[in-house]
C-alpha cells in the first residue's frame, strides 16, 4: 500500500533521514499498520463531530503582566552549538 | 531498618510522622535499594539525601519528567546528558507534599511502546520471570515498586503506559482523568492523551500519591481544579454499586487471564456489587484511532528534536542535512515509524481520512462510555489480554505489540480515570483488573478498588 516513494516523500516532510534498509522495512510496517487504522472505516460516522479536546474547557486566558523568562544563558546551556548569545546552525542549504 | 521494605508508603509516611523513623533513614534507605537494583529499572538515582526532606517516602519519577538538574531523557537517545533548568509540575507538588526524588525510571523512548524495549537506554525486566518484560511504557517505575527497590512512583499513560506495566508486574498503576493532572515539564508524547499517575504496591498509597499530584496548574492550560480532596479509600463492601463487564469475548484474549478476571467478577459479587455484561460498540476501533492520534501528535512534539537547541547534533552538510541526520542517528526503531505514521496521517490529502476520521471515532468511544454510566457505576476489563511476554517476543511485529493496548486505550481516547490493580495470577505471573469510571471519579474508583484489593488478598514477588 504504501511504497519507497512515498516512505521517502514521508520521511523528507519529518526531516529524517532513513537508511536504505529502513525505506524497505518502514514500507511494509506502514502498509500492515494503516491497513489496520483503517478498519475504523467500518464504522458509520455521519454526522458524528470529531473531538479536538476531551473535557469541556473555554478558552483559558491569564492576565497580561509581564514575567521573567528563562535567563537566555541557561536557555544557551545545553546547546550542541551556541554562539554570541544564540544558536549556531550550520548554512541553510537549498534542499 | 529493612522492615521498611515490608511497609507500604503510607505506612511507612506513619512511622516518619511519629518519629519512629526518620526522613533521612527513609531516603537513605530506599536510595540503597534504587543503587542496588540489578533490573534495569533507573537511569539515575539521586547521589545524596536533598535538605529539605519532607515525611513521606522519597517517590522514583519516570525519565520523561523534566527534574531541574537531573538527567531527563524521556528514554531517548536523542535527548541524552540533557538536565532540563526547571522541575515538572507534578514532581514539584511531589516535593511540597515531602516526598523527595528517588531516581529517574526507565521507559519506551517517548513512552512509545508497551514492553520498555525501546528504551534507547536498555531493556527492564520483569521482577516476577527476568526473561520477560516489565511492561510498558512505564516499565521502569512499575518494575522498581513491585522489585521493593522504590516504595512508590509515578509514571505517564498515553493509551495504556501506566496501567498496562502495572498490571505486567503486580502492582497498583492510576490514570487519572484528562487534565486532572498538570502535563507541564512532561516531555510531551500525545498531548491530548497523555496524563501523569501513580505506580504503587495498594491503592490506598496510588490515593495518597494521587491526592497530592492533582490540581489546575497556570503552566498547563489544559489542566483543571480537582473538584475534592482526594479521599483515601475506606470501603469494605460493595452493596449497590453496578459494574459492567466489557471485553470477556475478545478472541485477543488469553483464556487463563480471562479465568482469573472471572474468578474477580465473582468477588465483586461477593461483596455485594452487581456484574452484566455491557457492550460499547467502538470501543473495539480504539486501537485503530490511537495509532493515528498518537502518532499525528507525536510528529508535531517531536519536531523540537533538531539538534539545535539541546541533545546532540550530527551530520555534516548544510542545515537540512544536519537536521536529518541527527533525528536518523538519535530516535529509535518505534520512534521513527510514529512520526512518519504522524506525518502521513497529517500530510496534505490524508488529513481528513484519517485524524479527521480518527477524531470522530473518539466521540463514539465517549459517547459508548457515556451511554454505559448511564447503567452502570463502573466498567470493567482485563488490564491486558495476556500476562507479561517474553522479551523479544513481540519486536518484531509492532501491529501484534500495539494489540497489547486494546484494553487500556478506550480511557484515555475518552479522558476518562480507570485504575488497574493486581487480582490473581496465571500461568505464576500477574494478572490485572481494570476499573474505570466518568471523568473526575477516581476517589470513587479507589475506593471499589480497594474493597476488591483486600477481598482478593494479592500478595505481591518476594521481596528480597
Amino acid at each position: 500500500m504504501i511504497d519507497r516513494e512515498q516512505v521517502l516523500h514521508v520521511a523528507r516532510l519529518a526531516r529524517l533521514r532513513l537508511s536504505e534498509e529502513e525505506v524497505d522495512r518502514m514500507a511494509g510496517e506502514m502498509s500492515t499498520i494503516l491497513e489496520h487504522v483503517e478498519t475504523m472505516n467500518e464504522l458509520d460516522l455521519e454526522g458524528v463531530e470529531p473531538t479536538t479536546h476531551v473535557v469541556e474547557l473555554q478558552n483559558v486566558l491569564r492576565e497580561d503582566v509581564p514575567r521573567d523568562s528563562l535567563p537566555r544563558e541557561l536557555a544557551l546551556e545545553q546547546a550542541p552549538d551556541p554562539a554570541d548569545g544564540g544558536f549556531r546552525v550550520p548554512t541553510p542549504g537549498h534542499g | 531498618m529493612t522492615d521498611l521494605l515490608a511497609m507500604t508508603a503510607v505506612q511507612q509516611a506513619e512511622r516518619i510522622r511519629a518519629g519512629e523513623v526518620s526522613p533521612r533513614e527513609a531516603f537513605d534507605f530506599w536510595r540503597g535499594r534504587a543503587e542496588a537494583d540489578d533490573l534495569g529499572s533507573y537511569l539515575w538515582v539521586a547521589e545524596e539525601a536533598p535538605a529539605d526532606l519532607g515525611e513521606l517516602p522519597p517517590v522514583a519519577v519516570k525519565d520523561l519528567f523534566c527534574v531541574e538538574g537531573v538527567p531527563s531523557a524521556a528514554g531517548s537517545r536523542i535527548l541524552e546528558g540533557y538536565r532540563p533548568p526547571y522541575t515538572a509540575t507534578s514532581v514539584r507538588n511531589l516535593r511540597s507534599a515531602g516526598a523527595a526524588v528517588l531516581g529517574k525510571t526507565n521507559q519506551d523512548e517517548f513512552a512509545m511502546g508497551s514492553s520498555n524495549e525501546n528504551s534507547g537506554f536498555g531493556p527492564v525486566q520483569n521482577p516476577w520471570d527476568r526473561e520477560r518484560v516489565p511492561g510498558g511504557s512505564s516499565g521502569g517505575s512499575a518494575a522498581a515498586v513491585a522489585a521493593g527497590n522504590a516504595p512508590w512512583a509515578i509514571g505517564t499513560d498515553t493509551g495504556g503506559s501506566i496501567r498496562q506495566p502495572a498490571s505486567l508486574c503486580g502492582v497498583v498503576g492510576l490514570k487519572p482523568t484528562y487534565g486532572a493532572v498538570s502535563r507541564y515539564g512532561m516531555i510531551a508524547f500525545a498531548s491530548s492523551l497523555d496524563q501523569c499517575g501513580p505506580l504503587t504496591r495498594d491503592v490506598t498509597d496510588a490515593a495518597l500519591l494521587f491526592r497530592h499530584l492533582v490540581g489546575r496548574d497556570p503552566c498547563d492550560s489544559t489542566s483543571l481544579a480537582f473538584p475534592e480532596e482526594v479521599a483515601l479509600p475506606t470501603a469494605e463492601r460493595l452493596d449497590g454499586l453496578r459494574f459492567g463487564v466489557w471485553g470477556l469475548g475478545e478472541e485477543g484474549l488469553d483464556p487463563g487471564v480471562a479465568d482469573v478476571v472471572r474468578a474477580t467478577l465473582g468477588r465483586l459479587e461477593e461483596l455485594g456489587g452487581g456484574v452484566e455484561e455491557i457492550e460499547l460498540p467502538s470501543a473495539r476501533h480504539g486501537i485503530a484511532a490511537y495509532y493515528v492520534i498518537a502518532p499525528a501528535e507525536a510528529s508535531a512534539n517531536l519536531a523540537r528534536y533538531d539538534g539545535v537547541r539541546y541533545g546532540p547534533r550530527s551530520g555534516d552538510g548544510d542545515l537540512t542535512a544536519m537536521y536529518e541526520q541527527t533525528r536518523h542517528d538519535g530516535f529509535g526503531d518505534e520512534v521513527k515509524r510514529r512520526i512518519m505514521i504522524g506525518t502521513y496521517a497529517l500530510s496534505s490529502g490524508y488529513y481528513e481520512a484519517y485524524y479527521g476520521t480518527a477524531q470522530k471515532v473518539r466521540t463514539r468511544i465517549a459517547d459508548d462510555f457515556r451511554a454505559a454510566f448511564e447503567r452502570v457505576d463502573f466498567v470493567v476489563t482485563p488490564t491486558s489480554p495476556t500476562v507479561a511476554f517474553e522479551l523479544g517476543e513481540r519486536t518484531a511485529d509492532p501491529l501484534a505489540m500495539y494489540l497489547s493496548d486494546y484494553f487500556t486505550v478506550p480511557m484515555p481516547l475518552a479522558g476518562i480515570p480507570a485504575v488497574s490493580i493486581p487480582c490473581g495470577l496465571s500461568e505464576g505471573l500477574p494478572v490485572g483488573f481494570q476499573i474505570a469510571g466518568p471523568a473526575f471519579s477516581e476517589s470513587r474508583i479507589l475506593d471499589a478498588a480497594y474493597a476488591l484489593e483486600r477481598a482478593i488478598g494479592f500478595e505481591g514477588v518476594p521481596r528480597t
